[in-house]
């Protein structure tokens, strides 16, 4: 016994260096197998509100850049009112009518913490589940698609970047809307996506637009990016191309989340469907 | 004593906020990322007890984890570097020494042996990092070459900062 203490003490270094190891290592493995289980992240009280003192020191520096793209959002949306068309067919006003429901619903918020460097980069926004964000909700800018909500705080919600090797999202190309699945290129370059999964007769073409399906979290025909490579990857069953995202990662300040107000009704149908699936086969 | 214990305070509270604010941005050609912080832990005096050292590396490690949305991989790689600076220490500084020099630093130990120092410790701790963030061999090219090159970026940055207080020991 005297001499197990003494063998201890004497390699006292080499036991801590175990015990903390292991300690660190569980934490590493149990938040990567179950990511809402965790606590340290920056959607964290503590974390989050030094993220945003220092964000707002950022916003100075670059306010101008924001301006500029502000005020050419504006002009955009001026020149979407009502009062820049001339109405001249009864069509365009059936467009305006009441029978339509409001599906999608935008919920403004401001980037306090971004990341672009990392394999796998999360974003967090000012915006949580007191302004009605849940988990699973889809993220947009004014450039194109963001990401996708991972995990909300009451005042904060932590966005999983379509710059994550863990995103992917539904997309088809803008001319002959052949599906495929859109995900971060495999050399972690922020500007560069691969487009997988398209059939093999759909004809792309160089700096062809590549939109949002609307089998996902988001509205059908939002930008996404362009073709940039024919041919990334040789001998597959099915065509792969490159893609370069229409927004700059680097550079992103505002977001709009959007909140599908059927996403619910679908859900339980599809997961009804589901299960009538597997009673019929037992 | 409570001298050495503020200034290791504010050397932690700077060395954080550098490294979350500022080096968290800075990345050549997405190869070469700096990871200063461990200056915090390599330049604790020689007499800190094991326990307190591994204590600190780990709280380090998790600090830096809140800040990168990674628990763990920066407390892992923090202890490996604790256990490395015990067995570099214990093998090139002799026991006796330590009354008239207290801290590893470079104006204290000079630079041959600090180069040293840092490199090693350095090396072993991005290279625990790198491979632990990736976790799978198919990416062995990327990850050794980021490993390499961010381990030079951080050790010049260290050098530099050792110079940058190097002179003012010396007025004293």
């Amino acid at each position: 016994m005297r001499n197990l203490l003494i063998f201890i003490t004497r390699y006292n270094a080499f036991f801590l260096f175990l015990i903390f190891e292991v300690a660190s290592l569980v934490i590493y493995i149990k938040y990567n197998a179950f990511q809402k289980a965790t606590f340290i992240n920056s959607a964290n009280t503590v974390t989050g509100n030094i993220y945003t003192q220092v964000n707002g020191l950022y916003d100075y520096l670059s306010l101008d850049k924001v301006n500029d793209s502000l005020s050419r959002e504006n002009a955009r949306l001026r020149g979407q009112l009502k009062s820049a068309f001339y109405i001249d067919t009864i069509e365009k006003h059936k467009v305006n009518d009441t029978v339509f429901k409001v599906q999608y619903e935008y919920i403004a918020a401001k980037v306090i913490n971004n990341s672009v460097n990392q394999p796998y980069n999360y974003i967090t926004i000012n915006r949580g589940s007191r302004d009605g964000i849940t988990v699973g909700m889809g993220v947009i800018c004014s450039n194109g698609i963001v990401g996708k909500v991972v995990n909300v705080s009451p005042h904060m919600a932590n966005v999983q970047s379509m710059l994550n090797k863990y995103s992917r999202f539904s997309v088809m190309l803008a001319k002959n809307r052949e599906i495929g699945t859109i995900m971060w290129s495999d050399d972690f370059d922020p500007q560069k996506g691969l487009l997988v999964d398209v059939g093999t007769n759909a004809q792309p073409k160089l700096g062809e637009a590549v939109l949002t399906s609307g089998y996902s979290l988001f509205p059908e025909g939002i930008m996404v990016g362009k073709v940039s490579d024919l041919h990334p990857k040789g001998g597959s069953a099915s065509v792969t191309l490159g893609i370069t995202f229409s927004v700059d990662f680097s550079k992103l300040h505002y977001v709009d989340v959007v909140n599908n107000k059927f996403q619910n009704e679908q859900d339980n149908l599809e997961s009804l469907q589901k299960k009538d699936d597997q009673n019929n086969n037992h | 004593m409570i001298r050495t214990i503020i200034i290791n305070i504010i050397r932690f509270v700077l060395l954080v906020f550098i490294q979350v604010f500022l080096l968290k941005n800075i990345s050549l050609y997405n190869l070469a990322t700096p990871y200063v912080y461990i200056l915090f832990i390599m330049l604790l005096p020689f007499e800190t007890p094991n326990v307190l050292l591994f204590i600190l590396a780990f709280l380090t490690g998790l600090t830096i984890d809140a800040f990168y949305d990674t628990p763990g991989l920066h407390a892992a790689a923090c202890v490996v570097l604790a256990f490395v600076r015990v067995m570099f220490i214990s093998i090139t500084v002799q026991k006796e020494g330590f009354d008239n020099e207290p801290d590893p630093t470079l104006s204290v130990m000079g630079f041959r042996w600090f180069f040293t120092y840092a490199l090693v410790l350095t090396l072993f701790h991005h290279f625990f990092l790198f491979s632990l963030e990736t976790f799978h061999f198919s990416e062995i090219q990327y990850t050794l070459s980021r490993f390499v090159l961010s381990s030079i970026f951080t050790v010049f940055l260290m050098l530099v900062t050792g110079l940058l207080f190097f002179r003012r020991r010396e007025r004293k």
